[in-house]
C-alpha cells in the first residue's frame, strides 16, 4: 500500500477485478483523499467472449441463439434487435400478433430486470429486507416467463420473421393476474422510496451525473432519464408494436442514484400498463412470416430500448446465409463513460452503490481491446507466449519446464 | 404487499410450523416437475425423416447428428444427440419440415461419465 501513497496524501485503492460487492469482474482504481474520491479509473475487459466473431462463422438462425446469450437479463432485447435487423435486410413485415407478443415479453423482461436491480441496489446499501421482497416478486415474473417461453431466462420467443410461441387465454389470464399482484407490490416500493428517510438520505446526491454531463458522455436508459433527458427509443423512434401502444417517458430531475431508483420503479408501473394494453388489444393472426435463408446484401442499424437503455445492433450482409459483420453495442457500454464522473466527489462507501446504479452488465459490454503504449510492443504466437511465461516464472524462482502442456 | 404488524408476523410464524416443506424431494425419489412448455431433451421419430439435414444445419452448437447407416434407397436412420453440447433451444424442432423431432420434458441427464452424454434418440 505504501507505494500507492503519493506525496500529497492521496491513496490509490484498487478495487477488483474480483470483489464482493459486484457479481462480475471489473477493476476500479479509486484515488482517495481521506474518504473523498478524487479520481477513478474504470477498467473493464475481463469478460471478453468473442461473441461477435462467432456470429460471423454461423448462419443467421444459429446466430439468433448466440445473440440471445449476449446478456442473461436482457436476452429478449438483444434477440429482438437482431431479428429486426435481419427482417429489415430481408424486406419482410412481421405479423402484427408477433409484434405484440414481442412487446409483452420485452415488458415482462423489463419488470424482472428492474426488480432484480432494485434488490441488488438495496443489498448494496444494506437494506436486505427490501432485497428479499423484490427478489420474491421477481420470481412471479420469472414464473410467467417460464409459462410463456419455457425458460426462466433465454426464453427463445423470437425467431427471424416472427415469434415461436403463441399466447392463449390461460397465458393471458395468468399474465394479467401476475401484473395485478405486482402492481400492489410496486406501489408499496414507490411509497418506501418516496417516504423512507434512511433510504432517501442514503441515495440522495450520490453518484451525481448532471444533465449536461449525461448528454456529453452519452448516457442512456434510466441513467439519462434520471438526469432529465427524455430519451426512450420506444417513444423517440418507435419500433414494432410500440408505434401503436401509448408509452410515457419517465424522467426525473434528481440526477443521482435516488433519481435512478425512482425512474426504475415508475417504469415498472408503465410496463404493467403496456402489458395490459397489449393483452387487451392483441390482434389475431399468424405468428411468423417466411424469411429466405440467404439475406440480401446490405447494412442496417437497429435501436431497441432494453431495460438498461438503448441497445444498438449493426448488421452487414454479403448476400450469403452467414453475416459479414455483427456489432452489438450493449447499453452498459454507453453508461461506462460517465462512471468516472459519477464516482468523483463521492465517498468511498458510496462507490459500490454508484457502480451498481447504472445496472452494469460487464460481459455484455466487453469487446476485444487494443492496448497501445509507448513501450516496445511485440506480437507473440502461442509457443512464444508459453516460452515467455516459463522465463518469467523462472525469474521468480518457480520452475515450470517439467509441466507438460498440450501443444496447439 | 400489506403492512406488517407484530400480530400478523406471529400468526404467520405459527401457521408456517404446520406447513409442508416448500421444496420437493429429488434425489432418488421421483422426477423434477417442469413447465409444460419447457424445452427438454428432443425426441426423434424416424418414420417420416427424409434426412434433409436442416436440423443439423440450424443447430447452433452442432449437438445433433442424423446418421444414415444404410444406403440412399434403403435408409437406416438414427439420431445421435450430445446433451452436453445441446443448449435446448429446440431450433431443430422448428426447422424440421416433416415434424420428426419433438421436445420432451425430460431434463434428467446428470452422469459421472462424459461418454454417457452422447445418447441415441
Amino acid at each position: 500500500m505504501s507505494e500507492n501513497i503519493s506525496n500529497n496524501n492521496k491513496i490509490v485503492l484498487p478495487i477488483g477485478p474480483q470483489h464482493p460487492s459486484l457479481d462480475e469482474p471489473g477493476r476500479f482504481d479509486i484515488t482517495l483523499e481521506g474518504e473523498k474520491v478524487v479520481n477513478a479509473v474504470v477498467g473493464v475487459g475481463y469478460n471478453h467472449r468473442g461473441l461477435e466473431k462467432v456470429c460471423e462463422s454461423k448462419n443467421y438462425i444459429q446466430d439468433l441463439y448466440i445473440i440471445e446469450r449476449v446478456c442473461g437479463i436482457c436476452s429478449h432485447s438483444h434477440s429482438t434487435a437482431f431479428c429486426m435487423a435481419v427482417e429489415e435486410l430481408a424486406g419482410v413485415t412481421v405479423p402484427q400478433r408477433a409484434e405484440y407478443i414481442r412487446v409483452v415479453v420485452a415488458e415482462l423482461e423489463r419488470l424482472h430486470s428492474h426488480l432484480l436491480w432494485l434488490g441488488v441496489a438495496c443489498h448494496e446499501i444494506g437494506f436486505d429486507t427490501m432485497f428479499m421482497y423484490t427478489w420474491r416478486d421477481r420470481e412471479k415474473v420469472l414464473d410467467v416467463l417460464a409459462t410463456v417461453g419455457g425458460n426462466r431466462v433465454n426464453y427463445g420467443i423470437n425467431t427471424i420473421g416472427g415469434v415461436r410461441r403463441d399466447f392463449n387465454e390461460t397465458i393471458n389470464s395468468e399474465i394479467l393476474k401476475t401484473v395485478d399482484s405486482l402492481e400492489e407490490d410496486i406501489k408499496r416500493y414507490l411509497e418506501i422510496a418516496m417516504t423512507e428517510t434512511t433510504l432517501i438520505s442514503r441515495l440522495k446526491s450520490k453518484g451525481k451525473l448532471s444533465h449536461e454531463d449525461a448528454l456529453k458522455y452519452g448516457a442512456v436508459g434510466p441513467v439519462a432519464r434520471a438526469a432529465g433527458i427524455a430519451i426512450d427509443i420506444r417513444v423517440t423512434e418507435p419500433y414494432g408494436a410500440y408505434k401503436e401502444i401509448p408509452v410515457n417517458v419517465i424522467t426525473d430531475t434528481n440526477e443521482d442514484v435516488y433519481g435512478r431508483t425512482a425512474v426504475r420503479i415508475l417504469e415498472m408501473q408503465e410496463s404493467i400498463n403496456i402489458i395490459r394494453y397489449c393483452i387487451n388489444n392483441m390482434p389475431e393472426g399468424t405468428l411468423t412470416v417466411k424469411v429466405p435463408r440467404r439475406i440480401p446484401a446490405g447494412e442496417v442499424i437497429v435501436r431497441v430500448e432494453a431495460p438498461r437503455g438503448e441497445d444498438i445492433h449493426y448488421l452487414r450482409s454479403n448476400g450469403t446465409d452467414i453475416p459479414d459483420r455483427v456489432r452489438v453495442r450493449a447499453p452498459t457500454e454507453a453508461n461506462w463513460h460517465g462512471m468516472k464522473h459519477m464516482l468523483k466527489g463521492g465517498n468511498l462507501a458510496d462507490v459500490p452503490i454508484t457502480i451498481a446504479a447504472i445496472d452494469p452488465c460487464y460481459s455484455c459490454t466487453d469487446r476485444a481491446i487494443v492496448i497501445s503504449s509507448e513501450k516496445n510492443t511485440e506480437v507473440m504466437d502461442w509457443r512464444g507466449l508459453r516460452r515467455y511465461g516459463i522465463d518469467w516464472y523462472k525469474k521468480q524462482n518457480i520452475d515450470l519446464t517439467s509441466l507438460k502442456i498440450k501443444e496447439v | 404487499m400489506k403492512k406488517t404488524g407484530p400480530g400478523r408476523i406471529t400468526f404467520r410464524a405459527i401457521k408456517n410450523l404446520f406447513k409442508k416443506p416448500a421444496t420437493t424431494s429429488y434425489a432418488g425419489k421421483g422426477k423434477p416437475c417442469v413447465e409444460k412448455k419447457y424445452r427438454g431433451r428432443i425426441c426423434y421419430d424416424k418414420t417420416d425423416c427424409i434426412n434433409c439435414g436442416l436440423c443439423m444445419r440450424d443447430c447452433p452448437t452442432g449437438a445433433l447428428k442424423i446418421i444414415n447407416e444404410g444406403t440412399k434407397e434403403d435408409k437406416k436412420l438414427k439420431a445421435v444427440l450430445n446433451v452436453g453440447h445441446c443448449i435446448f433451444c429446440c431450433q431443430c424442432v422448428d426447422s424440421c419440415m416433416k415434424k420428426c423431432l419433438t421436445y420432451s420434458q425430460d431434463i434428467d441427464f446428470a452422469t459421472t461419465n462424459k461418454a454417457d452424454l452422447t445418447v441415441e434418440l
